[in-house]
């Protein structure tokens, strides 16, 4: 019963946008996607979308980068090239570790954050000179766009929309 | 309105109670002469079956006594170096029974100002919020309120203690003894600054600032309750911001003074900062367990989640600020290991070894670990547990900044460490819940109020 047929509304205030959108989920509709050209507080919520589970992957690859560090630093300072710094001669890593802190640690927020910003990325399906997917410009400005697939209820979805506030109401047919 | 309940109030006398006693057998079995102190110093070799921490901390000590000696006091040692071996043992015995005889002193100033440090971190941070003009946090003002209302008395207690020692009843302080100050050129030359009149002078203008500052901001906050304007309101944020400046000077200076001087021959750029840290996150911690505790009884039934959610964010930031400043402290003096500054570190981790290092499992790692957790913060239980193991952990921080300078390695957790623990304890649990009985627990005219009540995250 699929259809190439969506339906785009276009909101021109956040709010309204947040109250129109627990209005449609509330009549039962499947919103397929919502364009806002800024984090609306709350959407995601509204939408009922799963909550991000990258913070949990944040502390996987914080893990790594401290697994990194304790490695490297032990590879270069004690295994391969130990020196005396500072009248401590570097022969173990438990008595030196003071030292290693701050690597440990710049080398944790390395990891976690540019592992977190790839797998960011690649969950969202971005890359460079990737075509952008919005289908109106205007969200990038200071609209926002709520996009539902159609099922022959065009008339009915036309008047809910348009009692929910929005600015602009239209059908529009996918090329596959 | 909220009422003390009487299983509250008994509760905190009876740790009051239990607390003096501690304290009082603390103070009558500290040995009064030279003899008293070598007969327990003997007992408890000869007994070597006592606790373990007792076992620790004494067989070390026969073969470091010069160790510490140098480490303690150099003018004693330098002075004594040509002395005869005899001469070196009168001389540790002595040394022995000074410490020995502060340590009911040392554990009562530390639980004294463990408690008020938690008042003017409170303060400190009600403080922010005010001059902040924050949105999420006016639905805690009253809590905040009312912890602070332990400032005046807490400070009270720990001024007298100065005062006390100011008056040789206890040697915490030994800058404050014109013996040592006359055969030591390193305190003399600070004696422009540690002398006991301007001691005493400063520390009453800092606990008079703060107190001032804690009146009218109540004054105003009570009075902004049933105001038409929002004067009240704006004079607390004035008053506030203030007091902040003010805050950021006197509490530095205030923990060179009562903490750092101390040990007077060490010294270190960051220590306001770090006892910033502690009092502040200790402070946080403490709004969080009073607010959970009355919403546990019903009452603030407009605090919701989103508001320990938050207080729980600080508990696990500040944590971490404290240990970024406990770091960054120990590496550079670890680093640079200049004799008169690493003595610090090292009567700490030779004589302190458990108490310096579980500081820093309670104080970082768990809470690292427990609180890291978005939803966890969520979860009272998670909060109450996290926030004993960091009050504990604080405890242990103030202990560790001034036992081993007073006591050297003859510490023990024994009767007046946790007398004195709990006689704090209940006193601030009697001054607090008691203030908190005296005004609604919505400070209901605060321009903010609506936001925070709706305050969700």
């Amino acid at each position: 019963m699929s259809s190439n047929k969506v339906i785009h509304a276009l909101y021109d205030d956040d709010d309204t946008l947040l109250s129109a959108v627990k209005t449609i989920r509330s009549e039962k509709h499947h919103i397929e996607e919502v364009y806002t050209p800024f984090p609306v507080h709350g959407l995601d919520k509204a939408l009922g979308l799963e909550d991000t589970r990258i913070a949990i992957m944040a502390f996987i690859y914080g893990c790594i980068g401290l697994t990194v560090a304790v490695v490297m630093m032990n590879f270069i300072m004690i295994q391969d090239w130990p020196q005396n710094i500072g009248g401590k001669p570097s022969f173990s890593y438990l008595e030196n570790m003071p030292a290693f802190v701050p690597v440990m640690f710049e080398m944790t927020v390395f990891f976690a954050a540019h592992l977190m910003v790839i797998t960011f990325y690649m969950r969202s399906k971005l890359w460079p000179f990737k075509k952008a997917e919005n289908p109106n410009p205007l969200t990038t400005d200071d609209k926002f766009l709520v996009e539902i697939e159609l099922h022959d209820n065009e008339k009915e979805l036309t008047s809910l929309l348009k009692k929910s506030g929005a600015i602009d109401v239209s059908i529009i047919e996918k090329q596959e | 309105m909220y009422t003390f309940p009487n299983k509250l109030r008994n509760l905190a006398i009876a740790f009051m109670v239990i607390g003096f006693l501690g304290l009082t057998y603390g103070f009558l079995s500290a040995p009064a002469t030279l003899e008293e102190s070598k007969a327990i110093v003997a007992a408890s070799h000869s007994d070597g079956h006592g606790t373990s921490h007792e076992e620790a901390s004494h067989d070390p000590q026969e073969t470091n006594a010069v160790e510490v000696q140098a480490g303690h006091h150099e003018d004693a040692a330098a002075s004594h170096s040509t002395s005869t071996e005899e001469g070196h043992d009168v001389d540790h015995d002595e040394h022995v029974f000074h410490q020995l005889s502060n340590k009911p002193w040392a554990a009562l100033y530390v639980a004294a100002f463990f408690f008020f440090m938690i008042a003017l971190g409170v303060l400190a941070f009600y403080a922010i919020q005010r001059a902040a003009q924050a949105g999420w946090s006016p639905v805690l003002y009253r809590v905040m309120e009312g912890i602070t209302a332990y400032l005046l008395p807490g400070g009270i207690v720990v001024i007298v203690i100065l005062v006390l020692s100011t008056l040789h009843l206890n040697h915490l302080f030994i800058w404050m003894d014109p013996e040592v100050v006359a055969h030591d050129k390193l305190i003399a030359g600070k004696t422009g600054f540690l002398n006991a009149p301007f001691f005493l002078t400063r520390a009453v203008i800092f606990l008079s600032g703060w107190v001032l500052y804690r009146y009218f901001s109540r004054k105003f906050s009570l009075a902004q309750d049933s105001a038409t304007d929002l004067s009240n309101h704006k004079k607390n944020f004035r008053i506030s911001a203030a007091f902040l400046v003010f805050y950021i000077v006197t509490e530095s200076i205030m923990s060179w003074d009562w903490i750092m001087s101390i040990d007077p021959h060490w010294f270190s750029t960051l220590f306001g900062w770090y006892v910033f840290a502690s009092m502040f996150v200790s402070g946080i911690t403490t709004i969080a367990m009073v607010t959970i505790y009355l919403k546990s009884k019903g009452y603030l039934e407009f605090v919701n989640d989103s508001h320990i959610h938050d207080l729980g964010k600080f508990m696990f930031g500040i944590s971490v600020f404290w240990t970024y400043l406990w770091f960054s402290q120990f590496m550079l003096i670890w680093y640079s290991n200049i004799p008169e500054e690493v003595t610090y570190f090292i009567t700490r981790i030779e004589d302190y070894n458990l108490p310096f290092f579980g500081m820093l499992v309670m104080n970082f790692i768990f809470p690292l670990l427990i609180l890291m957790n978005s939803d966890y913060k969520r979860v009272n239980y998670f909060i109450v547990m996290a926030g004993i193991v960091i009050l504990l952990g604080h405890y242990m921080d103030v202990f560790n900044m001034i036992m081993p300078s007073a006591v050297g390695d003859q510490w023990f957790i024994g009767a007046p460490e946790i007398g004195g623990f709990f006689f704090f304890l209940g006193l601030f649990i009697f001054i607090v819940f008691k203030e908190l009985t005296k005004a609604p627990l919505l400070a209901k005219g605060d321009p903010y109020m609506g936001e925070s009540e709706r305050f969700h995250y």
